[in-house]
């Protein structure tokens, strides 16, 4: 069973020649406990998709169509007041400046409790206990002293945990994570990402994750969605996507990585730009950057199942799994 | 100093037109060399799109400074009676008005004197004052005066703290703590008292008034230079010429000032409003330039309490210069908006 | 913490002394004390009675020590005058400058002080709900109306307001003052209103971008996500932050506020400090005028060194080194 269902889900800019979509009729649905990976180029929508979840796209920008239900609730046409109940309790979110994020002349501490505080009855000292308790759940060390310190006197590990208690002190039903390890250097991410991949197993928090890295989706994805142009064109479970991906934009991201790449070969970089959200081509948005382009790609791919069931994909001329 | 602006036909005539011809050759430059720089000239074609009205406006009371300041000695039809206009320099605008004075005030196109009930030598659009001069010549009058504070203030207040932001920026060290410590001790004086006391130890006149105002106004544009030429002494290219060996005025030419030039002009445009609005201030204290709106204002200050209530005197001028500082700080704020990068920032 | 204000508290001083030095160059090398004294007695006054004058007012003395004069020199009586707040005599009437200032100081405040609260207060007011309201038609109301009032002379607000609330409506005293309480308030609802008028276009402008530069930031959008309200957005994290620059602003605003209401004061006819400067602007006072810039830059260093204090409590990622 699905927490979060997100279904067509269109959000665009309106401007002067009608409305230009930044998100295109997205679809996916998320179980609880589990983690979806949203990876793609810089620009593919990604982090619009995350904040319509949480009905916060910056204006002018707005969801034009779609539902996204919450254990079957859609929560497109709630009022400002009911979504406000939802965010911070049921779903909650952690961001990639850690160092931005936070607000710079609040205590940490008040900062961690204030969801609680606005969601749940309960008092200033007990509220306290249980950031107390996460603090020390989380990693901080001498929690206490941190919870009584300001933003600037942490360092950049320790204020994205403070973050991530923050987002989890409500024991949200989904976890959006835009970029959460980005600012971070490479020991501490694979420490955060392990306290996230616990954290989920034990709250039965859902996981998006928003993520530039494939590394990073390798170690803690269960599922990948892979954007282009803001629509998804693959997803398909973490191995199947790494061992053999179906769309020639999967296979090109992942030749572009390192680890991949023969010893000696050369990186292979996807040739050309992402288009921006206003010319984005006609057809198939990929096309003009794809080496198996063909007379079909004329017309916009559904995403759809492939043959042997294992995934969907928006492409008339898929690799065919081995 | 003052003396040199003491009344003296030949002289009066020849330093207005020369203030003139100078603002309109700085102008010319000025638009030439921003035609040469792409990004400033997009960004006043974005302006004027926006500021059209605006603009337009300000032409308007620069076309009648100018035709204020084109003096001439002698010529042109010399009412009778009036000896003394033949030997002045006389400005187009005085010759279009050169009509005998009225002997107190009139009301705007009455036919007789307000208090005495006596005929008018002639209908006057705006009244007359209470020495019977006409106001709407001396509305129009009060346009030149303005400007002239303005651009002769900004002559003074711009290259000065260009100057010593630059050289306190770029240089650093004892240098700029010399020049910050100038600047800390005149920003130290609040300002209206500062100018006060330039305008009264220099003497009044129209000049000093420019200086006064000028070496109370330069401090918080060298503080923005000192800065930004702080951040550009560290941008690569300027590294990168350092490195080189080029030597710093070259620098400082090539590189420096020309990553300034949107600061100069917003500055400018919003200095001018500034200036304008601090002359008025000095007129309503008595030291102020003679013949300014602030000063026409200053006087009408009890006409307002008559019964019955002369307004005509007090609201042309209130007009003039508030239009004349609307206009201002309109296309001040929108240079702002266009070429400052960072309320561009804050826009988006 | 001490180290550094104390630090503060010598450049102030080193400041002060500047600005003396400043005056003197001003009041005794551009107008020199023959200046001052044919300002005084008349542009035809003989040589004997401008002498006569300088030796009454004490400007008779060298200009700087020298031998014979090192302590009877206008330059070091000029700075020990000040130093030790004797202030000196009014070269207009002989009155001690020290006895003015105190007498003035009272109704000084008493404008400028509910004028400072008043004026802080609705323009913070104004601003915070144009931030809430940002991009609405209330903004751009808000600003054309800033820009409007920001181009309009406080002249023309002292004579419109004296005009409108005195001669037409009659609701308020054209000018004056009077200290007994009930009267207080008659005499300064007209200029407090009028000064709150003319100042708060430009303070709700700044406030504004204070405002709207915070209300961008990348907490704000932290405390969406927790289900924060917009208008507690605003109230518990946008305008803690905001307060930083206003304070600055208000605390540099404090010596400003007391030489600001020198056309106030002067229009009502209120007798504080403003219009005991513009007294001795029309009376050729310059030992008074002197004296008043002295005192304006001793309580802007002063308010500098409590702006720099007020930061630290405001803002926990400032602390004084
Ligand atoms: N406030 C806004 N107004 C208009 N367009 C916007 C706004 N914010 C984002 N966009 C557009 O939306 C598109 C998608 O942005 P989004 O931030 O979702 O990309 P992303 O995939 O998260 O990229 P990145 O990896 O760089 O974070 C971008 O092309 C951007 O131009
Ligand atoms: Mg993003």
């Amino acid at each position: 069973m699905s927490v979060l269902v997100v279904q067509d889900l269109t959000t665009s800019l309106p401007t002067d020649e009608g409305p230009v979509p930044i998100v295109r009729d997205v679809s996916f649905e998320l179980a609880a406990g589990r983690c979806l990976a949203i990876v793609g180029e810089s620009g593919s929508g990604k982090s619009m998709t995350a904040l319509s979840i949480l009905g916060l796209v910056p204006r002018p920008l707005a969801i034009t169509s779609g539902q996204i239900l919450l254990e079957g609730k859609d929560l497109v046409p709630l009022s400002g007041a009911a979504q406000r109940r939802v965010r911070g309790r049921e779903i909650a979110m952690i961001f990639q400046e850690p160092m931005t994020s936070l607000n710079p002349v609040i205590r940490v501490g008040e900062q961690v409790i204030e969801a609680l505080l606005l969601h749940e009855k309960v008092s200033k000292k007990a509220a306290y206990g249980r950031a107390l308790e996460l603090f020390e759940r989380v990693g901080i060390p001498d929690p206490a002293a941190r919870l009584e310190a300001y933003p600037h006197q942490l360092s950049g590990g320790l204020k994205q945990r403070a973050m991530i208690a923050m987002a989890l002190i409500m024991r949200p039903k989904v976890l959006l994570a835009d970029e959460p390890t980005t600012a971070l250097d490479v020991t501490i991410q694979a420490q955060i990402l392990r306290l996230l991949r616990e954290l989920m197993g034990e709250f039965g928090t859902a996981l998006l994750l928003i993520t530039h890295d494939l590394g990073v989706v390798n170690q803690i994805a269960d599922e990948v969605a892979v954007f282009y142009a803001g629509r998804i064109v693959e997803r398909a479970p973490r191995d199947q996507f790494f061992s053999a991906p179906a769309h020639p934009y999967s296979v090109g991201l992942l030749d572009a990585l390192p680890a991949r790449a023969q010893k000696g070969a050369r990186l292979r970089e996807i040739p050309g730009h992402v288009p921006s959200p206003t010319n984005v081509p006609a057809g198939c948005a990929f096309a003009p950057r794809c080496p198996k382009r063909g007379e079909a790609c004329d017309v916009v791919p559904r995403l759809e199942p492939l043959c042997d069931g294992s995934r969907r994909v928006a492409c008339f001329y898929p690799e065919e799994p081995v | 100093m003052s003396e040199f602006f003491s009344p003296g036909p030949v002289r009066d005539a020849l330093t207005s037109s020369v203030i003139a011809l100078t603002v309109l050759l700085l102008a010319v430059i000025a638009i030439i060399k921003v035609r040469k720089d792409e990004p400033l000239a997009a960004g006043f074609a974005e302006v004027y799109r926006r500021r059209r009205f605006s603009i337009a406006v300000l032409v308007l009371y620069c076309f009648v400074a100018l035709l204020d300041s084109i003096a001439w000695v002698g010529g042109g039809s010399v009412s009778e009676g009036d000896l003394v206009s033949a030997h002045e320099a006389r400005s187009v605008i005085d010759r279009v008005f050169s009509r005998p004075r009225e002997r107190g005030y009139s009301a705007p196109l009455a036919d007789k004197e307000f208090y005495e009930g006596s005929p008018l030598a002639a209908r006057h659009v705006l009244g007359t004052n209470v020495l019977g001069e006409d106001v709407l010549y001396l509305t129009l009058k009060g346009a030149r005066v303005a400007l002239l504070i303005g651009a002769v203030t900004s002559l003074i207040t711009i290259p000065l703290a260009l100057f010593f932001g630059v050289l306190a920026g770029y240089f650093g060290g004892r240098l700029d703590d010399i020049i910050f410590f100038i600047m800390s001790t005149l920003a130290s004086m609040p300002g209206v008292l500062l100018l006060v006391a330039l305008v009264m130890a220099l003497g009044q006149g129209t000049l000093s008034v420019c200086i006064a105002l000028g070496v109370t106004s330069w401090v918080g544009f060298a503080r923005l230079t000192r800065g930004e030429t702080m951040k550009l002494r560290q941008v690569d290219y300027v590294l990168a010429a350092r490195s080189l060996g080029v030597r710093p005025a070259r620098i400082i030419l090539r590189h420096i000032i020309p990553n300034l030039l949107h600061l100069i002009v917003i500055t400018f445009v919003l200095l001018f409003s500034g200036l304008v609005l601090s002359e008025a201030t000095l007129s309503w204290l008595g030291i102020g330039v003679g013949g300014s709106w602030g000063q026409m204002i200053a006087q009408a200050k009890d006409e307002l309490s008559r019964d019955p209530l002369i307004w005509w005197n007090v609201v042309p001028a209130g007009v003039a210069l508030f239009a004349l500082l609307l206009c201002l700080n309109l296309v001040g704020d929108a240079l702002r908006d266009v070429l400052d990068p960072r309320t561009r920032r804050l826009r988006a | 913490m001490l180290s550094y204000i104390l630090r503060r508290f010598a450049y102030g001083a080193l400041v002060v002394l500047g600005v003396l030095v400043f005056l003197f160059f001003l009041f005794f090398a551009v107008a020199t004390p023959d200046d001052i004294a044919r300002r005084s007695v008349g542009e035809k006054a003989t040589p004997a009675v401008i002498e006569q004058w300088k030796i009454n007012h004490g400007y008779d003395r060298p200009l700087f020590p020298g031998p014979g004069h090192y302590k009877d020199n206008l330059f070091v009586r000029h700075m020990t005058s000040m130093l030790t707040f004797d202030l000196g005599r009014s070269d207009a009437d002989g009155v001690p400058i020290k006895q003015r200032i105190a007498e003035g100081a009272g109704p000084s405040l008493a404008l400028s002080v509910p004028l400072f609260f008043l004026e802080l207060f609705v323009s913070v007011v104004v601003s915070l709900f144009v931030a809430f309201f940002r991009e609405t038609y209330f903004d751009r109301i808000v600003l054309v109306f800033s820009v409007f009032s920001m181009s309009v002379s406080i002249l023309l607000y002292i004579i419109g307001g004296q005009f409108l609330f005195g001669t037409v409506l009659r609701w308020f005293p054209l000018s004056g003052f009077d200290s007994s309480p009930s009267l207080l308030f008659r005499f300064l609802a007209l200029p407090v209103l009028v000064g709150v008028f003319a100042s708060v276009g430009s303070s709700i402008r700044f406030y504004r971008t204070v405002f709207l530069e915070e209300v961008h930031k990348d907490y704000v959008r932290t405390a969406r996500a927790k289900g924060a309200s917009e208008l507690r957005i605003m109230l518990k994290h946008v305008l803690p932050n905001a307060m930083i620059p206003i304070l600055t602003n208000v605390v540099m605003a404090i010596p400003f506020l007391f030489t600001g209401s020198l056309l106030l004061e002067a229009g009502f006819g209120i007798p504080g400090l403003g219009a005991l400067t513009v007294e001795a602007i029309n009376a050729n006072d310059f030992s008074t005028l002197r004296a008043m810039v002295f005192i304006g830059s001793l309580l802007f260093v002063l308010g500098q060194v409590l702006t720099d204090i007020a930061y630290t409590i405001v803002d926990p990622r400032v602390t004084l080194e």
